[in-house]
């Protein structure tokens, strides 16, 4: 359980509330074609051209199923802990709407091909475990266009038919920094899987969002409400934080929450009731007669259980005893895949210590300044590791190595190539070095003799004198041993 | 069982087909003879019996993750009953 | 001369393999009488010009090896095909033209096949009388304001009334085998999973079938094998080799064990369907078949069942006519109203009316009650011809329990209409082959068929069993073309 100060709680007077969230989330699973049809899944492409006749549900055509997809939701249910079911039934959901042609959208039912799981929240005070409800396989609806033709919607089919993973949690998550936190798990499970792309720009990681509140201490869960359809983790925060203090306004004043679905207007950053005058959902679900119950036998499930990477988890947890990272260093390394890549191609081409310095502090403060992701970064892990290997080695001194990084962050140039041609090897030859130092200590003899006189804060004065000398080439070690020798 | 003329109304609702009221009670007689026939199934007890969700005598065929679909944009839009040559139209959705 | 159109399939095949006839001389045989037959409204749309041009592109390098070599042939307008309109007999797919063709047609096509139209049916084939049709009723060739049976009542009265040297219709209750039945032709849906269902304007999934109608079991053979084939398109298609079905098809039906389920005896049988039935089972035991009786004891749940899931699926199947993408579509101030005149408007009554069953068994709170039991139903009726085919290798019973009605006659009281379909439909629901043969006539001279019931995917069987029959009976057709002035 988490501590009291990092509770989330609503206060009201003399009461105070508990949010529970439970999310639904809209994963768009990496593949090449859709998941019934044959047609391409490209995002961003000119409107209908990605469209076979059975995305856009012509008479007579019918869906087949793409393995791959099928494949790739294993994988992620295998990276939730979950189980993988051998039986699972596709199922109509009847609805009409402009961009769903078949008037029902294929989807998994009563029977999803992945059952109960669980994901592993980081959390500052301490690991949390949250329930994983089931995933399973379902199309995508097109795109209604509302706001090119002031008197028609357009409907662009494109993404009609794209394969989608609906994972639901159990309703355990109890504050924002877990829903964020979920949702960036979540994410990075998949992506390491390499079974969704996680891009909420693209829409590729939508989510739902179950909210209900109830007064601290009692175990019975309140009425919830369902957000649709909010894109990211910002706006799934807001919508949150706005929904729960709406019902526990309705309930100090006496009311009642409804259960009912919600839309987050994300300019008004408030959710409103999607209840039309139109009568309540009734989406007779029930198996689709064009397709069969999907049997998989436990060899296929085993197959794919052994193209399973090292997970985040497990990866934070080698980090930790292999490379002896601390929690919270592992924890940021591991966050994301390319991430992880980059600071193991470093380290296994360098220093583990040195290696995670540098990608933690001055690399993501690079990227942070750039607002970039790893994978656009100007430095090569390979760069990367050359720079570390000169600190190691003595060629150049960390201060040094900072300017070189400095040059190197403006076009990947080769570390080694830098310091050549700027001539900024470090002076590690003791007799230029003590000629140096004599002319410092020729040069000051009023500061000599304050020194020797008790003044040892001066010893910093000398040792920055030296360096100015040497354009900061000099190697600081054996600065401070001659220089101890020499003053004393 | 009876089918009456406000679940008419909410079936002819739900499947997006708008009924005249003259219509509507015609439909409802019709449905209840209809479903009075139906109500024989209740003669039987299947409690221990297990659905048939499919007939066909084979498992579910798996298709490779390959794109096989050209762009066919001009084919898909032809038979469109509002004409324009890059989307489906239709009168203004509201919610 | 003898007509050409007096010609059935095979003998059409042979004397085009023995160049006694060209492609050309035939098609237009049949595009000529069906030109005089416009009184029989069997036709939707025709392709009589196009069809012509094939037929002379055909003669000018014919190729032999195929199985219908350049025979012309009308299909049920239930079936896509690429620029021919297609209507499924429904306002809502009035101006739809597709651009693709459908499996089984595109078989016909390979094969040497010339389409030569599209032939009425009841709309999205829901129906026993063709009187569903928005294009109108079609008259029955046996005799004037009969109805062809349905929903493939156009095929049959083309058929019957030699339009075309066969066709195709699809079977989801009896729709192939009552009006086969009706017009005193041959029907035979084939096997779930047999005929691929790409293309097909979708009624019922889980019961749809195309199947062939000719004017003999040799015929029906033959464009069975045409027809049917694996196809990854369908996911409910199934893999298994398919027969010679013309080749191996043999009278001898010696040991052969033919059941007879009592059930199928129903009170208020018509005498000559009772008399049509005894013959049959003589004609078995004559030819050395061994005829055993048995028992399918569900079989009078099988109707009700069929009426849950038959809508349920359809409602469903037919959500896609929404005046979106192609077809019909009427004006509405906005998304739903839209919605709810262009499908008021653009489905007739009956299917209205099934659209409302399915989505009512459906709806939450009734689908355990309806859809759920209804397909309990159905493993029980699965189950009864698993336990009788312990026993027999076929089943044999009357096609349907009366011979063809008037039109008008039952058409405003349905639960009478769809009772015709009693001894068909169990079939469906177990996916299993049948075949409907003319057997004899009752007291008006109107058509009665047998119907022989076979396992999974042994179509064979059931066409060696008719083709026996068949061959003992000498059932003859009187057709004296009394629309044709």
């Amino acid at each position: 359980m988490s501590k009291n100060n990092k509770e989330y709680l609503i206060k009201r007077d003399n009461n105070e509330y508990e949010v529970v969230i439970g999310l639904e989330v809209h994963a768009q699973v990496l593949s090449e074609s859709k998941l019934f049809s044959a047609s391409p899944t490209k995002f961003g492409s000119e409107p209908n051209t990605q469209v076979s006749l059975v995305d856009a549900a012509f008479p007579g055509m019918l869906p087949v199923i793409n393995e791959f997809c099928i494949k790739q939701a294993i994988k992620t249910g295998i990276g939730l802990n979950a189980r993988i079911n051998n039986r699972s039934i596709f199922d109509r959901k009847n609805y009409f709407y402009a961009d769903l042609p078949q008037g029902y959208q294929i989807s998994q039912y009563k029977n999803p091909i992945v059952g109960e799981g669980s994901i592993t929240l980081d959390m500052p005070e301490g690991e949390k475990k949250i329930g994983i409800e089931r995933l399973h396989l379902e199309q995508d609806a097109g795109k209604s266009i509302h706001d090119i033709d002031p008197k028609n919607t357009l409907v662009d089919l494109n993404r009609s038919g794209v394969a989608l993973m609906e994972i639901v949690s159990k309703p355990d998550l109890r504050s924002l920094d877990e829903v964020n936190a979920f949702i960036k798990k979540l994410r990075s499970i998949m992506r390491y899987l390499g079974t969704c792309d996680g891009n909420m720009q693209e829409g590729s990681l939508r989510a739902d969002v179950n909210v209900s509140v109830r007064k601290k201490g009692v175990l019975e869960l309140g009425t919830r409400c369902e957000i649709k359809n909010v894109n990211s983790i910002k706006f799934m925060q807001m919508a949150i934080d706005y929904e729960a203090n709406r019902q526990v306004d309705v309930l100090e004043e006496g009311g009642t929450v409804d259960q009912e679905t919600r839309l987050f207007d994300t300019k008004k950053n408030e959710t409103r009731s999607m209840r039309t005058k139109e009568d309540a959902h009734d989406y007779r679900y029930f198996p689709d007669p064009d397709l069969l119950p999907l049997e998989l036998n436990d060899e296929f499930i085993e197959d794919i259980k052994k193209d399973i990477p090292e997970l985040p988890d497990e990866k934070k947890k080698r980090f930790i005893e292999k490379f002896k990272l601390s929690p919270y260093e592992a924890n940021i390394l591991v966050s994301d895949i390319e991430t992880s890549k980059y600071f193991e191609d470093v380290s296994i081409k360098s220093d583990i210590k040195l290696a995670t310095n540098w990608i933690t502090g001055e690399l993501f403060a690079l990227l942070n300044d750039k607002s970039i992701e790893i994978t656009e970064c100007p430095i090569s892990s390979e760069n990367l590791a050359k720079l570390i290997n000169l600190i190691k080695d003595g060629t150049i001194s960390g201060k040094i190595a900072k300017n070189v990084f400095e040059i190197m962050a403006d076009g990947n140039k080769d570390p080694e190539k830098i310091v050549e041609e700027k001539g900024l090897k470090q002076q590690s030859d003791p007799k230029e070095l003590e000629k140096i130092i004599d002319k410092v200590v020729l040069d000051n003899p009023k500061n000599v003799g304050a020194y020797k006189s008790g003044k040892d804060k001066l010893f910093g004065f000398f040792v920055g004198q030296v360096m100015k000398q040497s354009n900061g080439k000099a190697n600081p070690q054996l600065v401070n041993e001659i220089l101890k020798k020499k003053l004393s | 069982m009876t089918i009456d003329l406000k679940t008419v109304k909410h079936i002819s609702k739900l499947s997006r087909i708008s009924i005249e009221e003259e219509k509507a009670k015609k439909l409802s007689d019709d449905l209840n003879s209809i479903f009075e026939f139906i109500e024989k199934l209740n003669e039987l007890d299947t409690n221990k019996t297990e659905p048939l969700t499919s007939i066909a005598e084979t498992t579910l065929k798996l298709r490779k993750d390959k794109i096989e679909s050209k762009n066919i944009r001009e084919d898909i839009l032809k038979n469109s009953p509002d004409k324009n040559k890059d989307f489906f139209v239709v009168p203004k959705v509201v919610e | 001369m003898s007509e050409i159109t007096n010609f059935k399939l095979c003998d059409l095949v042979d004397k085009v393999k023995k160049k006694e006839l060209s492609s050309k001389e035939i098609t237009e045989a049949f595009i000529n009488r069906s030109k005089k037959s416009t009184k029989l409204n069997s036709y939707i749309s025709d392709n009589f010009d196009d069809a012509i041009n094939r037929a002379k592109e055909f003669d000018s390098k014919p190729n032999l090896n195929k199985k219908i070599p350049g025979i012309p042939m009308a299909v049920k307008d239930l079936f896509c095909t690429k620029n021919l309109r297609t209507t499924a007999g429904s306002k809502i797919l009035e101006n739809f033209i597709p651009t693709y063709e459908s499996t089984v047609t595109q078989n016909i096509l390979e094969h040497g096949g010339i389409i030569i139209g599209k032939l009425n049916c009841d709309e999205f084939a829901m129906g026993s009388s063709n009187e569903t049709s928005y294009y109108g009723n079609v008259q029955n060739p046996i005799s004037e304001n009969l109805v062809p049976g349905g929903s493939s009542g156009g095929s049959s009265s083309a058929l019957a009334a030699k339009l075309t040297p066969a066709t195709i219709g699809t079977d989801t209750g009896g729709s192939i085998r009552q009006p086969a039945s009706f017009t005193g032709t041959v029907g035979l849906k084939p096997t779930y999973g047999s005929c691929s269902r790409y293309g097909i304007v979708a009624f019922a999934s889980s019961l749809d079938q195309a199947g062939p109608m000719t004017h003999d079991v040799k015929d029906c053979a033959l464009l069975l094998e045409v027809m049917s084939s694996y196809d990854v398109k369908d996911s409910t298609s199934v893999d298994f080799v398919r027969g010679n079905y013309l080749n191996d098809l043999s009278d001898n039906i010696k040991g052969k064990k033919i059941g007879i389920p009592k059930e199928y005896r129903v009170d208020g049988m018509p005498k000559e369907i009772e008399k049509l039935w005894e013959n049959g089972i003589k004609i078995i035991k004559d030819n050395g078949g061994d005829v055993i009786d048995i028992s399918l004891p569900n079989t009078n749940y099988a109707l009700p069942a069929y009426y849950i899931v038959a809508p349920a699926e359809a409602s469903s199947n037919l959500a896609r006519y929404d005046g979106v993408k192609y077809g019909f579509r009427s004006k509405g101030e906005n998304l739903i109203d839209m919605y709810e005149k262009t499908r008021s408007e653009g489905f007739g009554d009956e299917v209205k009316r099934r659209i409302m069953i399915g989505t009512y068994v459906l709806s939450s709170g009734y689908y355990d009650a309806y859809y759920l039991k209804a397909q309990k139903v159905r493993r029980l009726i699965k189950n009864d011809f698993d336990e009788a085919y312990k026993k027999v290798d076929a089943i044999l019973t009357p096609s349907t329990p009366s011979s063809a009605f008037k039109i008008g006659e039952k058409l405003n009281d349905p639960v009478s209409m769809y009772l015709n379909d009693i001894f068909t439909v169990p079939i469906n629901l177990a996916g299993l082959p049948a075949i409907s043969l003319p057997a004899g006539h009752d007291k008006n001279g109107f058509p009665l068929g047998l119907q022989v019931i076979g396992k999974a995917f042994d179509e064979q069987t059931i066409l060696n069993i008719a083709y026996s029959i068949e061959k003992n009976i000498g059932y003859k057709n009187n057709i004296n073309d009394w629309w044709i002035k």
